[in-house]
């Protein structure tokens, strides 16, 4: 059987996702033994430009030149993998979106900003079909390695819908909010093992919202403990705030 | 020479972070154009900063690079910290080394072996060597797999660190995490002394050109990553708050990357410039190979920026067995561990303040300065990182460069170019991506 042909792709983003993959250790190996990578940017010279089975496409399309590109990308992947969060959901990305486009080229580019034309940040299926899903900043490599079985084998993968706080109970942390902080724990989609809880710190968002998030029980869970409401919605904002461009 | 023409453009230089191109314009044997073009996506990271706390700029910043998202972590804190008058305890600081040390680690081990090897052993990528060179791409791997193990145990994940925030750790090693970290960091001796020897066997460009070199200095005997003042080869030497003095950055059109001049035209930061100014403070192992590989400073080979980052692993493998050692032998204190976010509570006080971050992260050093109001939220922010340092002495190097090889092939001429660019292991999506070569006219 010919190995399947897999490409990576970046846009707006700090490569951090793709890097996640050479940290497997000899692992990736085995991996790169099933498929073909043909087009790799960040680790490889040789270059492909034709048809590929699958392309792994990391970060936001944040400008006309990469609408562009990416549209490009679409119509010669077979299957195309949006990996991590700022391909699934904007991510950090979309913090930009806060300010009004004009201002915040200004700002960090002063008078010569017209020489970067930017955009709206938006998430890949903004701009073209998405056929997988790998969310998370960075992402959770066994998921991704679930998520590449899945789009070889041309079977659909379905991230889990349910919050962290179901993975955090399972590895028995302390809640934040009884620790007196809050945490996007009870609304964000769960995938990661819940990481960040693991090590002390608080669940961000990166994963994006569950499809149906049980608001009024996060609401309650705030109004408990005292805490701002608007204090918890810019935290939102800062993984989730291209949301509002689905 | 030739009145030859030479056009070399090349679009998305591969094996580097991030998206740049090389353009080079020799007509009738004389260089015309000669640019690093950066056009990595701006994603416009001070801007987005303001309006937030204080506490969530390390989150946010670390995502500006995926290879040095320690580094970022670290020169993040250490601006808020200094916004908010918070002096970090002796323990928060010697973790914070070891976690810096881990990250040059990683990041060097990358450079020299996936990214730099594949030019000078003559193929495109690390690909083909797993068929020819098994053993080397797989010391690689495992190496590079250490570094990121050791960062999980210490901070969770080096891809973005996790327990590493304002004010200090949210979670400490334990005496199993330590000992845990002691045996693989200590197991990797071998896979060094391999490396080195390896990297004896590499040959590299001779090519020279004086250029003033930064990077922090220090009056101590450490070799200083973490902390210091700033200092020039040419005799420069400033509190890191005079930041701006020492970088006097300025935007090109060509660019999404500003750049940034000292005493002379242009600077060089990274692994180089750091032997340059501090190799005396080197550990002895490390001092030895930088005699074996032939490194002295000032060296003004900018290819050999690869060689001094092969002698700061050994330095900084050595150094991280030394802190974790200390830390086996005196133990932590749990009690400096850090509930995340208290200041939601107002129970870390803030301040309007003005603080400057500077960390000698793997490609130089860098730069983070928060404004902060009377409520600890952002008004300002400024990061300057080490490529948009290197970026305009890349430029005068090429200029150099090119003329003194015109008697080659176009394909040798584009690698040895694009083998220049590499060497500075330039880390693009941190600046704000590099090189497709054509030819015309010969």
């Amino acid at each position: 059987m010919k190995k399947p042909k897999v490409a990576f792709f970046d846009f707006a983003c700090c490569e951090g996702c793709q890097l996640q993959v050479a940290n497997m250790g000899e692992t990736v190996l085995d991996v790169l033994g099933l498929i073909e990578v043909v087009e790799w940017r960040e680790v490889m010279s040789e270059k492909w430009g034709k048809k590929v089975d699958v392309a792994v496409v990391e970060g936001s399309i944040t400008d006309p030149h990469a609408v562009k590109r990416i549209k490009k990308i679409r119509k010669r992947a077979g299957a195309v993998i949006a990996y991590g969060s700022c391909a699934t959901i904007g991510g950090v990305n979309g913090m930009k979106n806060n300010f009004p486009l004009e201002d915040i080229k200004h700002y960090v580019y002063g008078d010569s900003h017209r020489f970067f034309p930017t955009e709206q940040t938006k998430a890949v299926h903004q701009v073209v079909p998405v056929d997988y899903f790998v969310h998370g900043c960075p992402v959770y490599i066994p998921e991704f390695v679930a998520v590449l079985k899945a789009a070889l084998q041309g079977i659909p993968y379905y991230p889990p819908d349910y919050p962290v706080c179901v993975e955090c109970k399972l590895n028995e942390n302390v809640c934040m909010y009884d620790r007196g902080v809050s945490c996007l724990g009870p609304v964000t989609r769960a995938g990661c093992n819940s990481w960040c809880i693991n090590n002390g710190n608080i669940c961000y968002g990166c994963r994006g919202m569950v499809s149906n998030p049980n608001e009024k029980g996060a609401q309650d869970v705030i109004a408990k403990y005292k805490i701002p409401m608007e204090l918890v919605l810019n935290k939102m904002n800062m993984y989730n705030k291209c949301r509002e461009l689905d | 020479m030739s009145k030859r023409n030479v056009k070399i453009n090349v679009e998305y230089l591969t094996r580097v972070e991030g998206h740049g191109n090389i353009v080079i314009n020799v007509k009738n044997g004389k260089l015309e154009t000669c640019r690093l073009d950066i056009v990595e996506s701006p994603r416009f990271f001070e801007g987005m900063l303001r309006g937030r706390s204080v506490f969530e700029a390390q989150h946010i910043t670390s995502r500006i690079c995926g290879i040095c998202a320690c580094g970022h972590t670290l020169a993040s804190i250490q601006a808020a910290e200094a916004a908010l008058g918070i002096t970090p305890s002796e323990q928060t600081i010697q973790l914070r080394k070891l976690l810096l040390h881990y990250e040059t680690l990683d990041s060097h081990i990358l450079h020299i072996y996936l990214l730099v090897a594949p030019d000078l052993l003559g193929v495109k990528s690390f690909v083909p060597l797993i068929n020819t060179h098994n053993d080397l791409v797989r010391r690689a791997l495992r190496m590079k797999k250490t570094c990121n193990d050791v960062c999980d145990v210490l901070v969770g994940r080096h891809v973005h660190p996790i327990s590493a925030i304002v004010g200090g750790f949210t979670k400490l090693p334990r005496p199993k995490d330590l000992e845990a970290m002691h045996a693989m960091l200590t197991g990797m001796r071998p896979d060094m002394e391999a490396t080195v020897e390896l990297a004896l066997k590499l040959k590299f460009p001779d090519f020279e050109r004086d250029t003033e070199y930064v990077s922090l200095v220090s009056d101590d005997n450490e070799y200083p990553m973490l902390m210091g003042d700033l200092g020039s080869t040419d005799g420069v030497r400033m509190d890191k708050k005079d930041y701006r003095k020492m970088t006097n950055e300025f935007v090109v059109p060509h660019s999404s990357a500003k750049h940034a001049k000292l005493s002379r035209d242009s600077y060089a930061v990274g692994a180089l410039a750091r032997f340059n100014l501090n190799s005396e403070k080197l550990l002895p192992k490390a001092k030895e190979v930088a005699a074996a590989v032939g490194l002295k400073p000032k060296c003004i080979n900018p290819f050999l920026n690869t060689a001094a980052q092969l002698v700061e692993c050994v330095h900084c493998l050595e150094d991280a067995i030394a802190i974790v050692e200390h830390f086996m032998s005196t133990p932590l204190n749990y009690d400096e561990e850090i509930v995340v976010g208290l200041n939601e509570q107002g129970k870390i006080p803030v301040r309007a303040g003005n603080g400057v971050g500077a960390v000698e992260v793997p490609r130089g050093i860098l730069f983070h300065n928060y404004v902060t109001d009377q409520n600890g939220i952002l008004t300002g922010a400024n990061c300057i990182i080490p490529t948009n340092q290197n970026t305009g002495n890349i430029e005068y190097d090429l200029m150099k460069l090119i003329p003194e090889i015109l008697d080659r092939t176009d394909e040798e001429i584009t690698l040895t170019a694009e083998m220049l660019v590499r060497s500075y292991d330039p880390c693009i999506s941190c600046s704000a991506h590099l090189i497709d070569i054509r030819f015309n006219g010969r």
